[in-house]
């Protein structure tokens, strides 16, 4: 067998998500791979522009099936920044405690997909029958399993009662437990070991070049976390440390995953514990603005943005989302040079890729003689910019770039 | 005759095998799934999902070649089946036997891997094409340790024959201990022979779809996998058969005694399903050549040494 090229997607049974992965395979050697994005636009962004913010929020909550929280907290937070909303500490510290149980989710669902993609069923099986010990307090807290409704513009939507700060501390030492357990399996279980580490090597100075973020990019020991550098919400006010690792793969992606939980879990105790007396959120006015916000929040993926701009009506004028997929996706071909075939479904798993978060529409632009191209170069698109700003009245073509 | 042809036909033949297939992987499915936590399927699954097969349409690829397409699941279950004749199952004798007969059930084992491959290859899909490369990778690296560890006891037993194998071990049965680290090799070589985890790696689902059998469907899909149930009953059969000394010469007693051994290795087959994660291809060779096959040839040499202070 020569060399061939084999797709991995858009439908493929290790993408949870349409995605497409072409390799160039020499026998099981990678030699060559190219990402494909953009199979599933959904006209999020535009929509919300039609909405107005309390709407807009409830369907940027559904941009994500896993990080929603992040996703309607991200954007929450910038309209509240425009419209100068004091939001009482009660409701700011409801709002950590669903992002980090929701962290607690998203990465107990991760292993177990990890464990699938190794082949190894057993893991998964076992990780995601403790995560619904989360969901099910999820549930406790919101009355939904994946898409809380936890926010309102000013505030938190529910309160939490001494009981169910009880079963959420119950539940805590149960997941700590577990957690541990996951930890001791993680580092002695031989084929495991054998199928997560040295694959997908993505060294450090390559992290920062590439711009990774979020676990994919403190496994390469790139030391970011919003919640410490650009504290939100109630975040100055929890002891935590940012979990980094300098195993550079696959491997060091577990570690610090799996340390991330056991912060995350002290961090619920610590907002159960000193969860402060007082109204749970503040009136907020209908029309916002006009103004511009943009927002950061750490997903468990990584670093997430909102850009909002307010016109002062009750509808945004612009809102742009953008998901910490994006800034990872392109590190895989990175981290697949010289790989193997068998290690790409646990190397693409293992920046914990959310595709249609990701993806936004691919507008393919006309040449000179009308028919459509598929993409464009980088020279032929700065000129394609400058076009368009020279309409808008922008004189972009005298400014130099790197 | 009547006798041979109730054998070849019910017992141990046909029949009696494919009904301890189903069951065989539905044992082999509710253990997976209790060790997994999991609730797992009804006794009936494996029937069910035989006859839905049986049900659906075949589709043959266009560039596939369609005789050989069609008829290589046939041959995989019939070599599959030809196996149980030579290896003792409710007695100390199998059906047929003659010294040597160790070599030619080994054989009949590699013919369904063959046909694996030819199916994968003549199928023309990418997947099924890496697929079936990967099966014959994998066959080189666990078969000459599997040939060995089963060799070792009949070095001992200085029979070529499963049937004289049995009956030396089980006039002396403290000795087949001496076996136990071949026992260990084939049970780890059998796990590449039937393609399991931790070496299922011909059939990686999150790499390459269904390997060897992503083209294949319908009654083919079917037979394929009627013949990997069967090899699982006959590759049990053969460990149990080479190194469980424990026999009685009675029908009744001799069949139970016989699904007993069945039972406890494919309790085994599972719990190695369980525990590992998918090894890699080139990591597989490499540990069948640097660990087992070290350890059959070690046995081996223990063997001979036994022989000449034993007998």
């Amino acid at each position: 067998m020569g060399k061939v090229t084999i797709p991995i997607g858009p439908q493929h049974p290790a993408l949870k998500e349409p995605e497409s992965f072409a390799i160039t395979l020499d026998g099981e050697k990678i030699v060559h791979m190219n990402v494909n994005i953009g199979y599933n636009h959904r006209g999020i962004e535009k929509s919300c522009e039609g909405r107005t913010y309390t709407q807009a929020m409830y369907i940027l909550e559904r941009v994500c099936g896993i990080c929603s929280h992040t996703h309607a907290t991200c954007f929450i937070q910038g309209v509240e920044e425009i419209a100068g909303l004091e939001v009482p500490k009660r409701g700011l510290y409801i709002r950590t405690m669903i992002a980090e149980l929701e962290r607690m989710h998203s990465h107990l669902l991760w292993l177990g997909v990890a464990g699938h993609e190794v082949g190894f069923d057993t893991l998964l099986m076992y990780s995601w029958r403790d995560r619904e010990i989360v969901m099910d307090l999820l549930e406790l807290v919101s009355g939904n399993r994946v898409n809380y409704g936890m926010n309102v513009l000013g505030g938190a939507r529910r309160d939490i009662s001494p009981e169910q700060a009880k079963e959420i501390l119950k539940g805590m030492d149960l997941l700590e437990e577990r957690t541990k357990y996951y930890i001791q399996v993680a580092s002695e279980e031989v084929t495991l070991i054998k199928r997560l580490s040295k694959v997908g090597y993505l060294s450090h100075e390559d992290a920062l070049k590439l711009g990774t973020i979020g676990p994919t990019g403190r496994a390469s020991g790139v030391d970011t976390d919003t919640r410490r550098d650009d504290p939100y919400a109630a975040y100055p006010e929890l002891k935590f440390k940012v979990v980094t690792d300098n195993h550079n793969d696959v491997y060091g992606r577990v570690i610090v995953r799996l340390g991330e939980l056991i912060e995350s879990y002290n961090m619920v105790r610590q907002l159960v514990n000193n969860l402060p007396e007082g109204p749970i959120s503040v009136k907020a006015p209908r029309k916002i603005g006009p103004g511009e916000a943009v927002s950061r929040y750490e997903a468990p993926r990584g670093e997430d943005i909102h850009y909002i701009k307010a016109n002062g009506t009750e509808k945004p004028e612009r809102v742009k989302v953008r998901a910490p997929t994006l800034a990872n996706v392109q590190s895989v071909a990175k981290m697949l040079e010289n790989g193997y075939l068998a290690d790409v479904p646990i190397v693409i798993a293992a920046i914990d890729p959310c595709f249609s978060c990701t993806d936004r529409m691919i507008f393919s632009i006309k040449n000179p003689d009308g028919k459509a191209t598929g993409s464009m170069d980088w020279k032929a698109l700065r000129e394609y910019s400058i076009e368009w700003h020279k309409k808008q009245g922008v004189d972009f073509s005298k400014a130099k770039i790197r | 005759m009547l006798e041979s042809i109730f054998q070849i036909i019910v017992f141990p033949g046909f029949v009696f095998l494919s009904v301890a297939g189903v069951f065989a992987e539905y044992i082999d499915r509710k253990l997976y799934a209790r060790f997994q936590n999991r609730q797992g399927p009804p006794w009936f699954q494996p029937v069910a999902d035989f006859i839905k097969l049986l049900a659906k349409e075949d589709i043959i690829p266009e560039e596939a070649e369609p005789k050989l397409f069609s008829a290589l699941p046939v041959v995989a279950l019939t070599a599959a089946v030809t196996a149980i004749f030579y290896i003792p199952t409710w007695g100390l004798n199998a059906l047929f036997s003659f010294e040597g007969d160790l070599v030619v059930v080994i054989y009949l084992l590699t013919i369904p891997t063959l046909a694996f491959f030819l199916g994968g290859w003549t199928s023309t899909s990418l997947y099924a094409m890496i697929g079936s490369v990967r099966t014959l990778t994998q066959l080189f690296a666990y078969e000459v340790p599997l040939f060995m560890a089963v060799l070792a006891p009949a070095i001992l037993a200085d029979s070529w024959s499963l049937s004289g194998i049995a009956a030396y071990y089980s006039q002396n049965p403290l000795r087949a201990l001496f076996n136990l680290p071949a026992f260990f090799v084939a049970l780890v070589a059998i796990q590449g022979k039937l393609e399991r985890v931790p070496f299922d790696i011909p059939e990686a689902e999150t790499e390459i779809v269904a390997g060897t059998f992503t083209e294949y469907s319908g009654r083919l899909l079917a037979y394929f996998r009627m013949a990997i149930d069967i090899e699982m009953v006959v590759c049990a059969a053969l460990l149990s058969a080479v190194f469980v000394p424990l026999w009685v010469n009675a029908p009744a007693l001799g069949v139970i005694v016989f699904l007993v051994k069945l039972l406890v290795m494919i309790f085994l087959f599972a719990l190695f399903r369980s525990i590992f994660a998918r090894l890699r291809i080139d990591q597989m060779v490499n540990f069948c050549w640097k660990y087992l096959a070290p350890a059959a040839l070690f046995q081996l040499a223990l063997n001979f040494i036994l022989k000449g202070l034993l007998n």
